[in-house]
């Protein structure tokens, strides 16, 4: 067995067979075949053999005639390996006994041969590690096509394994079986920590050099919580975790009940609860959970999937998807929200030391008119099929508001004259997520429908900190008292001004937190699909009066820790089994 | 000709000890014979006729070995692999004198 320690982004547990994605993409589909096919896959494996042979010879003569002989040996012992008996042997065991295809053969037997060397003392020897997976990657070459539709077809739960998950790998990816994910690579804000969250499922990241460690068909389990991957576990960790596992899912039937029931404080005020996806798929999830609506539908995977710039087309069935779905319930679209630095097509800003406060979002949507137009008009023409909104996310000055608003009332001109139909009367809101537009709230709440307040930029940059950076992250507080303001300043204002507002990010999913916004007066929360019963649990547990209190009391607080720790204790009182 | 069980025991001299060339080496003169080929090294037995056996086995200069050969031609087998490491693969400097022992089994 093997402890691996990474960074825990998404959480939960998973216990599953290891598929493991090499580096240079390839992937075992099928684990194994048909017991009449063994002939089959062993002539698969034969004529694999013969071609890497015929592969290794050429570039024996290659070498010897450029180098000499000497320099040639090494192939010549390559190739000796290659056709070694025990080697052969093993595989053809695999591939009889336990049906198992060819290249996962492969993949095992010489994976598990050059750990042999790997783990010897002598050096030079060790190095022989490294012939065994270059033949390795040669035999799976022929037996392998790259980019095969793998994750297509998968036929028991798999955690996924990759030295970083692509977005395009990610889309193909089955999801019937797939029960978590671990990348060697990647941080907090990565591709693969929002896929995950966004699915619900477990996952590690940064988790080092795994990949070595690990065979396809190995036990493995993934600790969401702990950031652990244990590699072929004993029998002690295996029945810890599935006991885990099982009072996991206890809990879940219980958040479960509370589907149908309203979402309404105990003195009787009504909440409403939308979700924030990230893809389409995500939407059963959220009908699973009984939405309200989606409150912010992050546009970005459009961008990051494709090979080219998306189509309007593109955009627009995307939309249509999740409008449709929803039935109509109010559906939030928000604008391009990635840096510069995320948009390889587009490389306008490749020196920029600072991309969080550089070009990026509404800046860069600004900057390339060409792109934010073909975003308005598919945003624009979903809004004829469903309560489709539109949101501008990080707003710093109201000039970028009115540039922005007056792009769209231009693609409206557009699609006007078109002829083709669209809502002109579509709500249009800002995402309150630069301090600088918290001073100047009442301003800008002359001039949009709606305000959604974004804590995960809110609080990196009214405390400047970067979380995912290691040293500071520690600084990162969502209950800094600073942080509260900034959110009470916002709230008060909209209130005053009949503005609806909702708060989005991380903050208004955590439950401790969620008695502060109830307190501050929001009624509308956006929280991942998952989050979303945890937060009517919270709700249905206290009255509004009670939460006003908690406020005053935490607002004379000074420091982060201190209220924490204040409203921890207040919920267990309130909503104890909403304790974690 | 006889079928016949022999050893002897030999030394590893070239200054690499036993990697992946010799080891090359050895394997593929071993497979021109029908015998089966064992190399023991303080008690464990390895594949004389498999290369990733024979590198496990990890075996350094100054190393002794026995080469066991079990089959018809299990007499010129031993002759032919003893002489690879009493010549040290072709890994030796000029003028190191070869030396083996042989022992009957």
């Amino acid at each position: 067995m093997q402890v691996l320690q990474g960074i825990a982004v998404s959480p939960g547990i998973a216990i599953g067979e290891a598929l493991v994605i090499e580096k240079e993409g390839y992937v075992f589909s099928r684990r194994s075949f048909e017991h009449e096919a063994v002939d089959e896959e062993l002539a698969r494996l034969d004529r694999a053999t013969d071609a890497v042979a015929a592969e290794i010879e050429r570039d024996r003569q290659v070498i010897a005639a450029q180098l000499g002989d000497q320099y040639g040996a090494i192939f010549s012992a390559h190739h000796q390996m290659l056709r070694d008996a025990h080697l052969r042997a093993e595989m053809e065991e695999l591939i009889r006994r336990q049906n198992m295809t060819a290249e996962l053969a492969v993949h095992q037997t010489l994976r598990r041969c050059a750990r042999v060397f790997q783990d010897m003392p002598n050096s030079f020897l060790a190095e022989r590690a490294l012939d065994l997976h270059d033949l390795e990657q040669r035999l799976l070459n022929h037996l392998l096509d790259r980019g095969h539709e793998w994750l297509l077809d998968l036929d028991a739960p798999t955690i996924v394994l990759a030295h970083d998950l692509t977005p395009s790998e990610t889309a193909r990816l089955d999801r019937r079986w797939v029960r978590g994910f671990v990348t060697e690579e990647g941080g907090e804000g990565g591709h693969t920590a929002i896929l995950a969250r966004g699915l619900e499922l477990p996952a590690v990241v940064g988790a080092g050099q795994v990949l070595t460690e690990v065979v396809s068909g190995d036990l493995v389990i993934v600790d969401g919580d702990q950031g652990v991957l244990i590699v072929r576990p004993t029998k002690e960790y295996l029945s810890r975790y599935r006991q885990q596992l099982k009072r996991r899912s206890s809990r879940l039937e219980a958040l479960a009940a509370l589907r149908d029931l309203p979402a309404q404080t105990l003195d009787g005020t009504t909440v409403r609860l939308l979700a924030n996806i990230e893809f389409p798929h995500e939407l059963s999830a959220c009908l699973e959970r009984g939405a309200d609506g989606i409150g912010l539908y992050r546009t970005e995977f459009l961008y990051l999937s494709a090979e080219s710039e998306p189509t309007e087309e593109e955009h627009f069935q995307a939309y249509r998807e999740v409008v449709e779905a929803m039935e109509q319930r109010p559906v939030v679209i928000r604008t391009l929200d990635l840096g510069a630095d995320k948009m390889w097509y587009r490389s306008s800003a490749e020196d920029e030391h600072n991309p969080f406060l550089g070009l990026r979002s509404i800046r860069l949507s600004l900057r390339n008119v060409d792109v934010f137009r073909t975003q308005l008009r598919a945003i624009l023409r979903a809004s004829a099929l469903g309560p489709v909104k539109i949101l501008f996310p990080l707003i710093a000055t109201l000039r970028e508001l009115r540039q922005a608003k007056l792009f769209l009332r231009e693609t409206m001109e557009d699609l006007d004259e078109a002829g083709i139909a669209f809502n002109h009367h579509i709500a249009v809101g800002m995402m309150v997520e630069v301090p600088a537009a918290v001073m100047m709230i009442d301003y800008f709440l002359k001039e949009v429908d709606f305000i959604s307040i974004g804590t995960n930029d809110l609080i990196q940059y009214a405390l400047a900190v970067d979380r995912s950076n290691k040293e500071v992250a520690e600084l990162y507080q969502a209950c800094d008292p600073a942080v509260l303001r900034l959110i009470q300043t916002s709230l008060c204002a909209a209130q005053a001004a009949g503005v609806p507002a909702s708060v989005c990010g991380q903050m208004s999913s955590i439950p401790h937190c969620v008695l502060l916004l109830l307190g501050l007066g929001l009624t509308e929360f956006s929280v991942p699909p998952g989050a979303i019963l945890e937060v009517k649990r919270v709700c249905r547990g206290v009255t509004i009066e009670q939460c006003r209190h908690i406020v005053q009391t935490a607002l004379q607080m000074q420091g982060p820790l201190e209220i924490d720790t204040y409203l921890k204790e207040e919920l267990k009182k309130l909503v104890p089994q909403a304790v974690r | 000709m006889t079928e016949r069980r022999i050893q002897r025991l030999v030394t590893v001299r070239n200054p690499q000890g036993l990697h992946a060339r010799p080891a090359d080496m050895l394997v593929r003169r071993a497979l021109q014979f029908a015998a089966r080929i064992e190399i023991l090294k303080d008690g464990e037995r390895f594949n004389g006729k498999s290369i990733l056996s024979l590198l496990t086995l990890a075996a350094e200069q100054g190393t002794e070995l026995v080469l066991r050969a079990d089959g018809p031609d299990a007499e010129e087998a031993l002759e032919a692999l003893a002489e690879l490491f009493g010549r040290g693969f072709d890994e030796l400097g000029a003028g190191e004198p070869t030396n083996d022992h042989s022992l009957d089994g």
